[in-house]
Parts: structure tokens; C-alpha cells; sequence
């Protein structure tokens, strides 16, 4: 039921993901915040199994953080990326394998902007712009018609708002909240909270009459 | 035991076929990265890996067993390179694939190999293909693997002759490719093309139906 969109602009990627932390049929919290930051220019947004997602994002955080420990500088963000595509494919096989789907987003000096989607078999791709969750189904197709490359922050918080706009028409699931953040060249900006854009009530036609009519009778 | 192995197999989806010529192999793939067989997560998904020179591996099946097993047979070619000072020859490598594959006989990686390449000092064409458990098949014309396997043999087998120059096969690998792709509903989403020659390799991307 979870949703993490990521996407692709100019020298910067923005993540969001929905902030409902559920179990079962019960939302426990509201304004979950389900990304990671695992390094200064590198953030992880997880979603899947309970348990997992904290388990496996704290787990690769506290690598990547002892990697800068020892060689005194941060890993790439396809480096990143690759070590915890290595890490889930190998647990796969394990008894204890994690079931988490994963949306990598960082910058760094060489390659710039970059976003990798995972899921929870282990593989990975470099795209412009990804979703992983039921919200994939309404929104991928949203991305394809209005994506540009080197969109400004503008540009793409507004293809955002299209796209959770979408979710909260069409999705039977109430995500009415999305933590939203940006990584570019100067570190990871938390922005505000995106809702869904509210609006004015559809009165059916002839509601009116009826109503006349009632208060008549 | 490996009743899954079919269905896991068909989970991304994709289709890789190589052909041999005269003097020279070429090597193609889809480009799609589909997920639970019904959505398509990448166009921009190349299944070809250069281990070589001379050397291109393609891969189907399940994708992250794709990345992790391209990644791994990486670093044994590395490895071998540093420790004998000389690049590896396509039939040592195909041993080595078959055994890295084999080492996981009881839990295998879900994914069919093509080895494509040319001998070192005759440039003569190699091809083989491994399944999932590393059994290899070397052949003289044509190998082929993924989702669209039957829909390949059907293209390949009357297209293809023997002693093709790279301009040709090219030609004919191509519509093989494209051809067979367009009956699938997991394959295609665009195509990539590799020829290698003695002096020389070329890739290309075809233009594809995307759906």
C-alpha cells in the first residue's frame, strides 16, 4: 500500500514517499517519514516487509558510513547503489532474506544526479523517474506523458503534485501526505509536506431540484 | 525441484541471440526490464555484457541472478587477466561460467547464457549457450535464449546462411531479433545490436515497436 515516487531534474533528484505507517487495515501514524539518509548526498527511500525496511536501510547506512570512516570520502551513488544490490541479492538466498523495495537517490561530483530503482529480488536500474507501489499503476503513465530531462524544482514538484493528485483520485487507499525531499549538489533539503491539491465538492446535476422538491414535500 | 524455474525465468522478460559469420559473431538483446510479467519498469535495459575484447556475454532470465552472475564472471576475468597476463579465450571462459553456475546446482541462478566471441590469433567464430545449470551447447550458426526462444529459432533458421559478412549478418540478426520480440508479449520495448569483428566492435540500437 506504500508509495515512493522519485524523480530526475537537473542537477538534482526528488524523492517522495507517502507518510501513512500502516499494519493491516489500521494507519498507525500520519507523517512517517520512510527515507533514509545514508550519507551527506545520498538518500534511500524503503518500503516492503515490516521490520525489514528499517533493518536492511540502517544496516547499508552504517556501511556506507563506515566506508567514509575509513578512505575519508563518500562513496558514489552507483556505488552505493551497487553494494546494496549486492547486499539484497545475496540475502535473497539466505533464510533471512529482506523484503524491501528500495529508491536510491544522490549526487555526486563525477556523474551528477542520479536515481536507481531496486526491488526486493536485487536489481537495479538508472532511471529518469520511478515508482515503486500500487501508485506505479497511476502514475508511471502520468511521468511518461509529462517528463522532460533537466526539469527545474519547480517543473518537477509540479509533475509530483500531477502525480499524487492521480493517487488520491484513483487509489482506493487514502495517501493524503507525501514527505517530499531533494538531493543536489549542496546535501539533502527536506521540503514541505505535499497533500493532494483539494478540490471544490461535484454537485450531480439536478441535486438541486431534488433537494427543492424534498423540502417541499 | 525446479518446477519455478520456468516461472522465474519469465519474470522480467527479455530475449538475447547471437550469429555467427565469416570472421566475425554478432551478438543482440532486447532492451526491456519488466516486473510480475505485466508492467514494464525500464526500456533503456541492454542485456549484453563486454568481458573482452573479443568477448560479449548475454544473459536472460531473472534479473538480479543477470547482474549478480555478469558482476561475479567480471571479476573472475579480472582476476584471471591480472594472474596469467593474458586475456582470457572464449572456451576457457564458457568452462568457467559452466562451473560458476554448476558450483549452485542445488539453488541455481536463474539465467540462460550466451557466450559470443572470436578466437584469439585465427578470429574464428565462438558461440555457445548455457542453461541455468551451466550444461553448455557450442554452436557452429546460431544460438538463442529467452522468453521468446521458439518464436528466435522459428527467425534464425531460415534466415541465417553460412559465411556472412558483418554487413549482412547484421542485417540478419536484426530482423531475427525484431521479428521474434514483436510475438512477445515480454520481450522487445527496443533492441541492441553488437558486431565483433577482428579489428573492431560495433554497437547499435535498432528502431523498435515499443510495446
Amino acid at each position: 500500500m506504500e508509495c515512493l515516487i522519485g524523480i530526475r531534474g537537473k542537477d538534482f533528484v526528488l524523492l517522495a514517499s507517502d507518510s501513512v505507517a500502516g499494519r493491516s487495515v489500521v494507519a498507525m501514524k500520519k507523517d512517517h517519514d520512510k527515507m533514509f539518509q545514508l550519507s551527506s548526498k545520498l538518500l534511500m527511500a524503503v518500503s516492503g516487509e515490516g521490520g525489514d525496511t528499517v533493518q536492511f536501510a540502517e544496516y547499508i547506512a552504517k556501511n556506507i558510513q563506515l566506508y567514509r570512516m575509513r578512505n575519508g570520502y563518500d562513496l558514489s551513488t552507483k556505488a552505493a547503489a551497487s553494494f546494496t544490490r549486492r547486499n539484497l541479492a545475496d540475502y535473497l538466498r539466505s533464510s533471512t532474506p529482506y523484503m524491501v523495495n528500495l529508491l536510491i537517490g544522490g549526487h555526486d561530483d563525477n556523474d551528477g544526479a542520479d536515481l536507481y530503482y531496486m526491488d526486493y529480488l536485487g536489481s537495479m536500474v538508472n532511471l529518469p523517474f520511478a515508482v515503486h507501489g500500487y501508485g506505479s499503476f497511476f502514475t508511471l503513465s502520468i511521468m511518461d506523458r509529462y517528463y522532460k530531462e533537466d526539469m527545474t524544482k519547480e517543473q518537477t514538484l509540479a509533475l509530483l503534485q500531477r502525480c499524487i493528485d492521480e493517487i488520491h483520485e484513483r487509489f482506493i487507499v487514502n495517501l493524503n501526505s507525501f514527505k517530499v525531499k531533494i538531493i543536489d549538489k549542496d546535501g539533502i533539503h527536506v521540503l514541505k509536506d505535499i497533500r493532494p491539491t483539494t478540490k471544490p465538492p461535484v454537485e450531480a446535476e439536478g441535486t438541486q431540484q431534488q433537494q427543492q422538491l424534498m423540502d417541499t414535500a | 525441484m525446479n518446477g519455478d524455474a520456468d516461472k522465474l525465468l519469465a519474470y522480467n522478460g527479455g530475449a538475447v541471440v547471437a550469429m555467427a559469420g565469416k570472421q566475425c559473431v554478432a551478438l543482440a538483446s532486447d532492451m526491456r526490464f519488466g516486473r510480475d510479467q505485466f508492467q514494464t519498469v525500464s526500456s533503456q535495459f541492454p542485456k549484453l555484457y563486454c568481458l573482452g575484447p573479443r568477448l560479449y556475454l548475454g544473459l536472460t532470465g531473472l534479473i538480479s541472478d543477470i547482474q549478480t552472475v555478469s558482476e561475479t564472471m567480471q571479476y573472475h576475468v579480472n582476476l584471471y587477466e591480472l594472474n596469467e597476463r593474458r586475456q582470457v579465450k572464449p572456451h576457457v571462459f564458457t568452462s568457467m561460467l559452466s562451473n560458476h553456475l554448476y558450483a549452485k546446482r542445488f539453488g541455481p541462478f536463474y539465467v540462460e547464457s550466451i557466450v559470443a566471441g572470436l578466437q584469439p590469433k585465427t578470429y574464428e567464430p565462438y558461440l555457445a549457450s548455457l542453461d541455468i545449470l551451466g550444461g553448455t551447447t557450442v554452436s557452429k550458426n546460431f544460438s538463442v535464449t529467452g522468453t521468446c526462444k521458439a518464436q528466435l529459432y522459428g527467425m534464425c533458421e531460415p534466415l541465417w546462411k553460412t559465411d556472412l559478412d558483418s554487413m549482412n549478418l547484421f542485417e540478419v540478426l536484426s530482423q531475427a531479433l525484431l521479428n521474434a520480440v514483436d510475438r512477445d508479449a515480454l520481450s522487445g520495448w527496443g533492441a541492441t545490436v553488437c558486431i565483433i569483428e577482428p579489428d573492431r566492435v560495433t554497437l547499435r540500437t535498432l528502431k523498435a515497436r515499443m510495446d
